[in-house]
């Protein structure tokens, strides 16, 4: 393996102080006039928050957007799942928030392996996303005198997140759905649900469209643009079991990986700390229950280990609220890699609760009793009642029982300032890209960014790429869209035709299994190896024996996922080499043999204080490594400490 | 096959509505299944359906679903002839198996409803939501115009009330559910978060009247107040709704030009049956 610092990775971040530098980029950017907008066609792919806010603004600017989604309605993207709120650094609390401090703490949060200039934009956006939601009518939390209401999130110390309920994703995805459906309406933008991306086409090394496969009829479509915008979110479901909606997939992005697209920091995954446990294994998908829990809600396991009694059995003296002992700052608000490993090190020393052993208390009693059950039902309401949906259990009467789940990706597509990728003319949002939460994202970020990127990113940096560069004509007549769109279909064939003897489903359950053992919570040398060993025969073994039953020429969701394990397959072994060749602990990536003496994470920033971002190189050709440094002129590397 | 699970195990039989595409004709076929854990959600025990079809050489059974924690409305399913089974308040994606008893006879078919066709077995096309959502139901308000979030003050309490309203995850439950098929709970629900917040006053004469407008011709049925759709609502989405949907277009129609195009809401609302 070799590492370049690479001209590939030209950042383009513009000069000057940190706080000037969005205006700098806006001074300096070019336009394209109100009149000649309409010429100009954008694709964008994937309708979740960056996605949905970047089609309705682009068109509301005059741009043609066309939109995909593989689900039956854009207003069904995974976004809509996000639970506890979103974060802006508004000051309504009058408790020292600033967009300096919302900057620090993300930089800081993300364990300094984020790129500053990205983070900061973000922060002075983040106010901007609030005035913008409200005014679409998004209902969010307020106090009785009118105004918006706050609450706190893991590693923070001030009240930043706006919320609507255990909803927020939901009020945000529809206000962002109703804004695309103004422009679909108006004729601006085209949607194209129940569509899948199978491939990016370049022309002239520049993207120029997509080729996608009609879900209902089967037809394999091409379309061409002069841009193309990729919101297609994380790769969680690596894992199988995640947080994830089923449909969420790396296909869009791997694919555009392997059309010279680089990939950023694969292994940086989010192991959320606080989901309904796993009962066994025909579990599909594991539920989240929102980090605001932790406001009022308090973590524990048994003194002993393993402690047959019930919760209600055991005195207070005998409880060990373990993020309130090792963390007395921040207590049950650490951020999500801290309080996840912290759940994982006492399950593995044997204190861990219920059949399985391999769960923690989360605990409302004092709560109940300090404010009253109908308080707390009105705040998480909704997240209770989900809870005792799945395990039949009343948390109003006994402590939740959670353990850590994959949740979010914060490794994605690289990008530049620009969210540009190094394929000119394809930019890319949201979780999809790597850019802004380093190797550990905090709570309530992840809706900040999908729409910083959508409404107030991608118009100005989009129109500079239509504005900057010679465009010539290309339409889907194209040769590239034809052989391209031969390759797509001919993969699809090859995967009907194996005609096996296992499905896709079993194959993609045994790859996370591979993936959570060697590359979940804590990782180490010897087991990325075996990791990497082990997915390369599943893999060849799948293309020998999965079965994928049916036609290609109408609705068949056997297909489907099997193009998507397909590439499951490629990207889990990236991730695992990515995982190998960063030899330090940071955020969500923790390697065994990187620890301090108290078990945290040990980050090495003369070495790896940088962005690891993956060339593809052709089939059966190990991937090229390149690295963009990162520098903090603003905010200083630290040891980040929460105690 | 084996599960390892805990708790208790299941036989049922299942009578599962097939259909190759729009264009043929379905049938109802029967099949059996051993050893369902009461921990499996519904969804899960249509993956171990379908599992077991792979190794029978029977092509799976093609459902909608993505997020299975109950908030995308993806999912669907009349089961035993409600709309996501038994449970109130409750997507099929989180109905989970310990609802049913062992040896039971479980008939799952897709929404019935002419304005929702069915695409393959108990998928359907759900499309028409969007374009009634399309006819009015947002706020005109562009990027980057929007004053400060808290230069309107909004009442607790309409917010809560609008957020009662704005829950409605689109899955078309209450469409399923009305022997009408009518979509009149889902017009309503964004008519109704729409015109108490503020935000949504100056359009929202020509909202309603454009959303039922789409509504009609889609082909929903009518609302004749039976509030099956209600009882039906995995988000809880109160016909209360309706009757402010009902006020909004009155209102519309006798107070705004557009509204003499219209005719009275009866002929859309509350006629017929």
């Amino acid at each position: 393996m070799s590492s370049d610092s690479s001209t590939l990775l030209n950042s383009r971040v513009p000069g000057g102080p940190i706080e000037q530098k969005w205006d700098s980029f806006k001074r300096d950017q070019k336009l394209v006039a109100p009149n000649s907008r309409r010429k100009y066609e954008v694709i964008v792919v994937g309708t979740g928050l960056a996605g949905a806010a970047a089609a309705a603004s682009l068109a509301e600017m005059g741009y043609k957007v066309k939109v995909f989604c593989f689900q039956d309605s854009p207003r069904r993207a995974h976004s809509i799942a996000a639970q506890g709120g979103i974060n802006a650094a508004k000051n309504y609390h009058n408790d020292g928030d600033s967009v300096w401090r919302l900057f620090v703490d993300t930089v800081k949060g993300g364990d300094f392996r984020a790129r500053e200039a990205n983070v900061y934009r973000l922060a002075q956006l983040s106010e901007n996303i609030i005035d913008q939601c409200v005014a679409q009518g998004v209902p969010f939390a307020r106090e009785y005198g009118g105004t918006l209401a706050n609450r706190t999130f893991g590693g923070t110390q001030v009240s930043r997140t706006f919320y609507a309920r255990g909803q927020t994703g939901q009020q945000l995805l529809i206000g962002a759905y109703q804004a695309l459906m103004r422009q679909v309406a108006g004729g601006n933008a085209t949607l194209y649900a129940r569509r899948e991306m199978l491939d990016l086409v370049t022309v002239d090394g520049v993207a120029r469209g997509i080729v996608c496969r009609n879900l209902t009829t089967g037809k394999i479509e091409s379309h061409a643009a002069h841009a193309v915008l990729l919101c297609t979110g994380g790769y969680g479901n690596v894992f199988y079991l995640s947080t994830n909606a089923k449909g969420c997939n790396v296909t869009a992005a791997w694919r555009a990986h392997k059309r010279g697209a680089l990939f950023g920091n694969p292994c940086y995954t989010q192991i959320h700390p606080t989901c309904i446990p796993v009962t066994g294994d025909h579990q599909s998908k594991l539920t989240l229950m929102s980090e605001s829990l932790r406001n009022d809600g308090r973590v524990w396991v048994p003194k002993q280990a393993n402690d047959p009694r019930t919760p209600s059995q055991i005195p207070e003296g005998e409880r060990d609220y373990y993020l309130e002992r090792r963390y007395p700052a921040y207590g049950n608000m650490v951020p999500r890699d801290v309080a996840s490993r912290a759940a994982k090190e006492r399950c593995d020393a044997g204190y861990g609760v219920g059949s399985s052993k391999l769960s923690v208390y989360l605990d409302f009693s004092r709560a109940i009793k300090e404010q009253g059950e109908a308080a707390i039902r009105g705040k998480y309401g909704n997240l209770f009642h989900m809870y005792q949906k799945i395990t039949d259990e009343n948390p109003y009467q006994s402590p939740m029982r959670i353990y850590p789940a994959v949740h979010y990706t914060m490794g994605g597509l690289w990008v530049d300032y620009h969210l540009e990728s190094t394929i000119p003319g394809m930019f890319v949002l949201g979780e999809a890209n790597f850019s802004d939460h380093g190797a550990n994202r905090l709570g309530a970020s992840a809706l900040m960014q999908g729409l910083a990127d959508g409404y107030f990113i991608a118009p100005y940096t989009v129109s500079n790429h239509l504005a900057s560069r010679k465009l010539p004509e290309v339409t889907d007549a194209h040769p590239r869209f034809r052989e391209v769109a031969e390759e797509a279909r001919m993969r699809l064939q090859r995967l009907l035709s194996i005609d096996g003897k296992r499905s896709v489903d079993s194959y993609h359950r045994e790859l996370g299994q591979i993936m959570w053992n060697y590359c979940g919570m804590s990782r180490n040398a010897a087991g990325l190896n075996t990791a990497i060993g082990k997915i390369t025969s599943l893999r060849e073994d799948f293309w020998r024996n999965v079965n994928v039953p049916g036609v290609g020429e109408n609705l068949n969701q056997s297909l489907e996922l099997g193009g998507r394990v397909a590439d499951f397959l490629e990207f889990g072994e990236l991730m695992c080499r990515d995982a190998l060749a960063r030899e330090e602990s940071a955020g969500g990536h923790f390697r065994e043999e990187h620890q301090t003496a108290d078990n945290e994470a040990k980050r090495d920033d003369e070495k790896f204080a940088h962005v690891a971002a993956w060339e593809y190189l052709g089939e059966g050709t190990q991937e090229k490594r390149h690295v963009e440094p990162l520098t903090f002129e603003f905010c200083p590397l630290q040891v980040r400490n929460y105690k | 096959m084996s599960h390892s699970t805990t708790g208790k195990t299941l036989n049922l039989k299942l009578r599962v509505w097939r259909q190759k595409d729009n264009a043929s004709r379905g049938e109802f076929r029967d099949y059996a299944l051993v050893g369902i854990s009461t921990e499996m959600s519904f969804l899960e025990m249509l993956d171990i359906l379908n599992e077991q079809l792979l190794q029978q050489g029977e092509e799976p059974v093609n459902f909608d679903h993505d997020c299975r924690e109950g908030i995308c409305g993806t999912c669907s399913l009349m089961i035993n002839g409600q709309a996501h089974g038994p449970d109130n308040g409750t997507t099929t994606c989180q109905l989970h198996m310990r609802r049913f008893h062992d040896g039971q006879m479980i008939t799952i078919e897709p929404w019935r409803a002419k304005a929702f066709p069915v695409i393959r077995d108990l998928v359907v096309d759900r499309s028409a939501f969007d374009r009634i959502i399309q006819a009015g139901g947002y706020v005109s308000v562009r990027t980057g115009q929007a004053p400060e979030a808290n230069s309107v003050p909004i009442s607790k309490n309409d917010q809560e009330s609008a957020l009662d309203a704005a829950v409605c995850i689109g899955c078309g439950a209450c469409v399923a559910s009305c022997k009408n098929a009518s979509a009149m709970l889902f017009v309503a629900a964004k008519v109704s978060h729409l015109a108490q917040l503020p935000q949504g006053a100056p359009e929202r004469a020509a909202r309603v009247l454009g959303m039922v407008g789409q509504m009609d011709s889609e082909e929903f049925g009518n609302c004749t107040n039976t509030s099956e759709c209600e009882a039906a609502c995995p988000a809880g989405v109160s016909v209360t709704h309706i009757a402010r949907l009902n006020r909004e277009y009155a209102k519309a129609l006798y107070g705004s030009p557009l509204g003499l195009k219209g005719e009275l809401l009866t002929s859309s609302g509350t006629g017929g049956d």
